[in-house]
């Protein structure tokens, strides 16, 4: 599969998931509305909910993700080589130069998102800039920027926000449901508790699907591997992920909506946040394996 | 009846080939040039940085003019270069001058420690990391697009249309040496 084909696939998925998305969460209203026997006015909610979270997703959802991550504009001055080896990365791989972004937080980690290439950003840690050297910075913005190249930042950053938004209805439900369910409304708590177990069935399975459609392990593979293309230098990468996985703090402003955005997964290091909900949200493919890889090119 | 309509259809679809073909080989070539421009933007701020760092380094190193004259003869046939084979020896007899400049430097304590010289070396070896990248983007189009005129079946389309290879923008040899695989 070259590029071209991975490009007019990512879009496809894309376009797939917001069209699988509204078609799925109008549904559940649908259902929900049979409780109240007004079925299509529920609907009608459903579909301009879904159709309004979609299209937010695939516009704005880059502003989105920033907000999520606490990211603030990085500058020339303050962070030359962040900067210039975008600069240079952009130039070697022929895209425009992306919007840079600073995460305040001392653990290495950095992403990319944005809908293509002309609207694309890269943000990093401070802890990343700090710990690593100016080749290693570039083996990560490298894969980075392969991201970008082949759009799958488009899928990643659509599904980070439809998995946000469903992931806070559910949320929403859930508290509706123990807080709002138990006061006079007795007789109708039994059915608002089905409700609430068909939102659960249908969703859970949802977002986990959606995530596995965003991320594969291969796509990881595939961008280190461009990335090393485009530096030349897969050892610098691998020195990289190395630093990146022998941190053991866990980042702040990372959530399982954003995880699977990161280079290397925020979330794993911390045992105790390790429920079946993570590890259904496993997104990453094993650090040592892609090291491995990436040293024998 | 059914055998004209066979034959259109197969000479529709060849037609239709044939133009997918000499769009996408038209496509990159358009995609060489403007890479080729993007070399053209790093040297042209290469030749913009050197007036600048010979007046800095003059200032403490007067005496050393056969390496002033080099650098300025270099940067003069570097601007007045044509062709990408002359851009490319231009350029590395530029990058050989600066390298003595820079060895004249480190003789001059006072020079190496003002922070005009060492921003200026900053800028200058961002902008040699710079003209490497955009090379190497320039490199892989002609390699993609020479590629195609040579292999089957688009070398037809490229031999009718009259699509000629392009030339890479060749490295200076140390830099060559760089990128060797180690074992």
């Amino acid at each position: 599969m070259n590029i071209y084909s991975q490009i007019r696939a990512n879009k496809l998925k894309s376009y797939f998931i917001i069209f699988l998305f509204i078609g799925l969460i109008s549904l559940v209203f649908y259902v929900i509305g049979q409780y109240y026997s007004d079925p299509t006015t529920y609907f009608i909610i459903g579909l301009v909910f879904a159709l309004f979270t979609g299209i937010t997703s695939y516009f704005y959802s880059d502003k989105l993700v920033l907000k999520m991550s606490s990211a603030k504009p990085a500058s020339k001055e303050k962070y030359f080589d962040y900067y210039t080896v975008t600069e240079n990365l952009a130039i070697g791989a022929g895209i425009p130069m992306p919007k840079l972004f600073v995460i305040d937080d001392p653990t290495p980690n950095a992403f990319a998102t944005g809908r293509d290439p002309k609207h694309a950003v890269v943000a990093a840690t401070t802890g990343l800039l700090e710990r690593l050297e100016r080749s290693e910075i570039e083996g990560v913005i490298a894969h980075e920027l392969s991201h970008v190249k082949n759009y799958d930042i488009l899928v990643m950053t659509i599904v980070t926000v439809l998995v946000g938004t469903v992931a806070y209805a559910v949320d929403f439900f859930t508290r509706s449901l123990w807080w709002g369910g138990s006061r006079d409304r007795n007789n109708r708590s039994g059915a608002l508790g089905l409700v609430f177990l068909i939102f659960f069935i249908i969703l859970m399975p949802l977002i986990a699907s959606l995530i596995q459609m965003a991320v594969s392990r291969r796509r990881e593979f595939l961008a280190d591997a461009s990335g090393a293309l485009l530096t030349r230098n897969p050892d610098a990468l691998a020195d990289a992920l190395e630093k990146i996985s022998h941190d053991p703090h866990m980042m702040k402003h990372a959530s399982t909506a954003t995880a699977h955005l990161y280079i290397s997964n925020p979330l794993k290091k911390d045992s105790k946040s390790r429920n079946w909900i993570t590890s259904l949200f496993s997104t990453h493919p094993p650090i040592e394996e892609r090291v491995r890889i990436l040293r024998s090119m | 009846m059914d055998i004209n309509l066979i034959i259109i259809g197969a000479v529709v679809i060849v037609i239709i080939f044939i133009i997918g073909i000499y769009n996408s080989l038209q496509t990159l070539r358009m995609r060489i040039k403007e890479a080729l421009s993007g070399i053209d933007v790093q040297l042209k701020r290469r030749i913009d940085l050197i007036p600048n760092l010979v007046e800095t380094v003059k200032g403490y190193a007067k005496h050393e003019k056969s390496v002033f004259e080099n650098v300025t003869k270099a940067r003069a046939s570097l601007m007045k270069a044509g062709s990408l084979q002359e851009k490319a020896e231009a350029n590395n007899m530029l990058t050989d001058a600066l390298k003595s400049l820079f060895a004249v430097a480190e003789a001059y304590p006072d020079l190496k420690a003002s922070t005009n010289f060492s921003e200026l070396q900053r800028q200058l070896e961002d902008t040699e990391d710079k003209i490497a990248f955009a090379r190497q983007f320039y490199n892989s189009n002609v390699l993609e697009y020479n590629t195609k005129i040579k292999v089957f079946p688009s070398n037809f389309i490229a031999n009718i249309f009259g699509f000629t290879m392009e030339e890479f923008f060749e490295a200076e040899p140390e830099e060559k040496k760089k990128v060797e695989v180690k074992f």
